[in-house]
């Protein structure tokens, strides 16, 4: 019996537990594709404890853990993955759920959500590090200091954003490997 | 005075912050355990000290990257190194480019490779071996993915193996975070 570990802290997790990666790609066992991840166990754990290190930190400094996992979500949208941001929502459910942070979990145009200024810069360049990486600009981080988001705070931003965007294309990638079996 | 890179390369430039990096003289316990500073460590990159502001990301990604770029077996070096450059001319990372189109050119002696790439971005000409690895990290890496059957497909045709693809994937992938960091907290520099 293969068992998930979706939320738990990677040291929660055996051995011959899926992470949460695995699971999302719906990874069968016994396939060709189970076998190459076998060989990759280290990168998998790595991976969940990665996610655990940017959504669940224990200095979560001035982004909460619900509000990373409503950008988490948004971004997991973005990415046009409907069990990544299922995935992000329960995390946001757990964390407590504002309805603005339902909102912006939703993907909801940044014009619409009623969010104080330093947040709505937030998740405008959480779009702008999902969407439009390459246009990102040195304006872009002074724009994020204009509306009070702290240096510390930004990287943290910024490794939020990335981790997500490498964690669907992971889990894309394995979907397309799994498929073509 | 020094100028921004914005054109592809394979001549490494400097990498200047947008953030202040952690000084490393007043960074805490955790931050010089998450850089890996040890007696003898001299020359912390202005990179790594700015990630030090998230020292529990910094402390998982450094592993995690370097057993994905680095570990033994499977894909070979130059081949994730081309899935490190295709994910890296998506995002418009110049610094990336050039620190993995220079690892290519050493381990390959083969510099016209990148050079196709830089003059032709993701649309680039390539024999049929470095084609299908190029065009799927290129697909991969696109918001959202875009990568389909058709680019597995051609992976399989080249003679890729399972445990290959699978290295191509987290290599391309991996770009998709390294990416976010370099290219949106600093820009590439010229002295």
């Amino acid at each position: 019996m293969i068992l998930a570990c979706p939320f738990g802290l990677l040291s929660r997790c055996g051995k011959d537990e899926m992470t949460l990666i695995e699971t999302l790609a719906g990874v069968q066992a016994g396939t060709p594709l189970a076998d190459a991840i076998a060989q990759r166990a280290e990168i998998m754990g790595l991976s969940q404890a990665s996610h655990d290190a940017v959504l669940l930190p224990r200095d979560p400094g001035g982004l909460s853990h619900a509000e990373r996992a409503a950008l988490a979500a948004r971004m997991a949208g973005w990415n046009d993955d409907p069990a990544l941001v299922a995935h992000y929502r329960t995390l946001l459910a757990k964390a407590g759920e504002p309805p603005a942070l339902a909102a912006i979990a939703a993907g909801e145009a940044d014009a619409s959500l009623t969010v104080e200024p330093r947040f709505a810069a937030i998740i405008r360049h959480a779009d702008l590090l999902t969407r439009r990486t390459r246009d990102a600009r040195k304006e872009d981080i002074a724009a994020l200091i204009a509306a009070g988001v702290s240096e510390p705070d930004i990287v943290r931003l910024a490794e939020l954003a990335a981790f997500v965007n490498y964690q669907a294309r992971v889990i894309a990638g394995l979907r397309l490997l799994g498929a073509a079996a | 005075m020094s100028r921004v890179v914005h054109e592809f390369t394979a001549t490494v430039p400097r990498w200047a912050p947008y953030v202040t990096p952690v000084e490393l003289d007043k960074a805490t316990p955790e931050q010089r355990d998450a850089m890996q500073i040890t007696p003898s460590s001299k020359g912390i990159s202005p990179y790594v000290l700015t990630l030090a502001h998230d020292p529990e990301s910094l402390k998982v990604r450094s592993p995690l990257f370097n057993t994905i770029m680095y570990g033994k077996g499977g894909l070979s070096s130059a081949e994730r190194e081309l899935g490190a450059v295709a994910a890296s001319i998506v995002n418009s990372c110049v610094y990336c480019v050039a620190v993995h189109a220079s690892r290519f050119n050493q381990l390959t002696k083969r510099p016209e490779v990148m050079e196709t790439i830089f003059a032709g971005g993701v649309a680039a000409e390539l024999e049929d071996h470095h084609q299908a690895i190029f065009d799927f990290a290129v697909k991969l890496s696109q918001s959202p993915p875009a990568a389909g059957p058709a680019e597995i497909a051609a992976l399989r045709d080249i003679g890729l193996s399972e445990v290959e693809i699978l290295d191509l994937i987290l290599s391309a992938s991996i770009f998709g975070w390294a990416n976010r960091l370099m290219h949106t907290l600093g820009e590439p520099v010229r002295d």
